[in-house]
């Protein structure tokens, strides 16, 4: 854009009202941008400071009227709430587990089909990448009765493999009770159960690492193969070459993917909320954060309650990613050495 | 997996053995891959069974993994002339035999033959009897989530595509202007606009949904669909950011070449950009369209209160809290398979398209 000859502008605007190139260009540009500014300010800049202030009132959405200022009272009861406090500890708990569990299955399985020996590789990545496109509502109700401790196959797969390696290990003398055990294994009712529930939710969102597993697959094919064939001068193994040369080249997609994984698992409801309900059955075991937010904002219609909620989380958010970008120059490596 | 570019000695491996080595790892890892990969598919396996499995065998143990019933045969009985429908059991000791009336031992139950019609008297527990199974898909199920979901999948597709078409033509059109915005034009503190876009995908969704709902509300949009289409006019920093990837590495010389013969932007936009930008814009009008087809906390929100207006990702959701408490899984998943098909039916149309705007949006920072 650059380029504006004198003689356009000289013959499209009369002299005195005359933009300069820079300003003519400013004016196209900002024209162009104004869709995003507006938007900006109407639906993110504008409510982010109403849900602030709303966050010191008791707004209630059924008497509007009636809304006073309570100062810090929504985030003192916040602190207070038995059901505020769970639900971190359940946010907190599947994040800790799912996170970085999730991260590397995408990671290996983009490892995986990465592979130069492995034939089909567009078959393969297509099939692990297409979990991710099915309506999320219709893969929940599918994985719901998936692992139904009824009727559910995965019960099936994992009580059939249990009594399978019973009954090897029971041709072994000795092993009796051992075999006995995975005889008699019993595969867990994941949603009807308080220690199976969570670890359940996550196994679902092992279906989804579609998106992940491609951003680790195109990190993979941009580390220069010459990179490799040096380790390998230098006699380095596959595993060496795996944590010298890959992993430090993969580290910007890495962080990128930790850090929406990250936000994502704030996020987290429609899943919980399909399978467990709004109260996160069975027994508040997978009652997430925003289940807490929603009961609050539109179930009792306690507007002051949610919003600071939702403000805890974004303070939280941003302080994660704060300290993810601060330590990144630590154990992120831009190979441009752009920053 | 190891030997092929492996520096190997001459002479340590003679040519086939070498060939046989790939061959055989080259096996073993594709293998590995399907295995992994038919867990991954193993969950929609079970929806498609499922859903052509009869909804009365689905709780009886031992019951095939494939769409499958009972054996059972019609008996008049002799005495009263009643006519009945028995299950067929095989007996140890006895063979297939249909089961009259039901005793706990020491009682003897009693059995007929269905080829002969002869009645057997048998001490035996029933309920450890295997019935026979046969292969039989039914369409029943289908019929019955189309019969029962409320407010009929009719009403709920017209929403889903008023939202998802709606949207992603707000979506799409938004997102080429402000990339073209940011991708061609100087404009004092650009690069800190565009970090604030960058920052919006941090922001959690949740601290603006409070006052965004407050004033659709005041300004009587609830219940309806607009909310769910109209900030979407508003450009969304994902697809800003991947078509301002894009366009980035579009050369500039055919842009100067269109504004040194009199062309305006907006006309450097329609004809030279776009038309290179095809991949691109076709990855956004996805990428919304299956948001718009997921989005539930929006449409949960926006729509309760008027099933009306409920696209399918909250009539799903009500079909399965009220038909779970019947039992069956059968309708269920025959509900969720219909609502499945049209997006699954376009990612693997479109999917090359699709994968490498994920890769586009994802890596080039």
């Amino acid at each position: 854009m650059a380029i504006v000859h004198e003689s356009d502008v000289l013959t499209t605007t009369a002299p005195k009202r005359r933009m300069s190139m820079s300003q003519r260009e400013t004016a196209w540009g900002l024209l162009f941008l104004s869709p995003w500014l507006i938007g900006l300010a109407l639906f993110t800049a504008v409510p982010m400071i109403v849900s602030l202030v709303l966050s010191f009132t008791d707004f209630n959405l059924l008497e509007p009227g009636a809304t006073k200022f309570v100062f810090l009272d929504n985030y003192n009861w916040m602190v207070n709430d038995p059901n505020t406090i769970k639900s971190f500890f359940v946010t907190l708990k599947f994040a800790i587990i799912g996170v970085p569990l999730s991260i590397f299955v995408a990671l290996g399985i983009a490892i995986l089909v990465n592979q130069k020996m492995l034939a089909g590789k567009r078959i393969f990545r297509t099939l692990f990448f297409m979990p991710v496109q099915i309506p999320l509502v219709a893969s929940t109700i599918i994985w719901l009765d998936f692992l139904s401790g009824q009727t559910g196959w995965l019960k099936f797969i994992l009580e059939d493999t249990s009594g399978f390696i019973g009954n090897i290990l029971g041709i072994i003398p000795g092993l009796g009770g051992a075999a006995g055990e995975f005889r008699n294994y019993q595969a867990p009712d994941w949603f009807n159960s308080t220690t199976w529930a969570v670890p359940g939710l996550i196994l679902i969102g092992l279906w989804g690492i579609g998106n992940m597993m491609l951003i680790f697959l195109a990190g993979l094919q941009a580390v220069p193969t010459e990179l490799y064939e040096a380790a390998r001068v230098d006699g380095a193994g596959r595993w060496r070459q795996f944590r010298n040369v890959t992993l430090p080249m993969i580290s910007p997609v890495f962080f990128y993917n930790l850090l929406l994984s990250i936000i994502a698992a704030g996020q987290y409801f429609t899943q919980v909320y399909v399978i467990a309900g709004p109260l996160g059955n069975p027994d508040h075991e997978t009652f997430v954060y925003n289940l807490n937010l929603y009961n609050e904002a539109w179930t009792y219609s306690r507007m002051g309650h949610g919003c600071a909620l939702a403000w805890l989380l974004f303070a939280l958010i941003l302080g994660i990613s704060v300290m993810m970008f601060r330590t990144s120059a630590r154990w992120v490596f831009y190979a441009g050495g752009e920053r | 997996m190891t030997s092929v570019a492996m520096p190997t000695r001459p002479g340590l491996y003679s040519k086939r053995r070498r060939k046989a080595r790939r061959m055989w790892s080259k096996l073993s890892m594709t293998a590995f891959a399907a295995a992994l990969c038919f867990l991954f598919v193993l969950p929609l396996i079970y929806m498609l069974s499922t859903s052509l499995t009869d909804p009365r065998v689905t709780s009886i143990p031992g019951k095939p993994l494939y769409p499958a019933i009972t054996e059972m045969v019609s008996y008049t009985d002799p005495a009263t002339g009643i006519e009945s429908e028995l299950e067929v059991y095989d007996v140890p000791g006895y063979g297939r035999l249909a089961l009259v009336d039901r005793r706990f031992p020491p009682a003897e139950s009693t059995f007929v033959d269905p080829s002969t019609g002869e009645l057997k008297e048998i001490v035996v527990n029933t309920f450890t009897l295997q019935p026979i199974w046969h292969f039989h898909a039914t369409i029943d199920n289908f019929t019955r989530a189309i019969d029962d979901i409320n407010p009929g999948f009719d009403v709920l597709f017209k929403n889903t595509f008023i939202i998802a078409i709606f949207g992603t033509i707000g979506a799409t059109l938004s997102a080429i202007v402000v990339a073209f915005g940011f991708a061609r034009f100087r404009i004092p503190g650009r690069d800190g606009l565009f970090l604030v876009l960058i920052g919006t995908i941090m922001l959690p969704f949740q601290v603006v949904l409070i006052p965004q709902f407050i004033i659709f509300q005041g300004i009587g949009w609830t219940p309806s669909l607009l909310p769910l289409i109209v900030p979407h006019f508003f450009a969304n920093a994902y697809n800003v950011f991947l078509l301002r990837q894009y366009f980035l590495t579009l050369p500039r010389e055919l842009d100067e070449a269109a504004m040194m013969d009199g062309a305006s932007p907006w006309r450097i936009l329609t004809s030279v950009i776009i038309p290179q930008s095809w991949p691109a814009i076709i990855a956004v009008v996805l990428f919304h369209f299956f948001f718009a087809w997921n989005d539930f906390l929006g449409p949960l929100i926006y729509t309760s209160g008027n099933d009306q207006l409920w696209p399918i990702a909250i009539g799903l959701n009500n079909f399965n809290t009220t038909f779970r408490a019947a039992g069956a899984p059968s309708a269920i998943q025959a509900g969720a398979l219909i609502s499945l098909i049209i997006p699954v039916f376009i990612f693997f149309l479109a999917q090359r398209v699709f994968m490498r705007g994920v890769v586009i949006s994802g890596v080039e920072k």
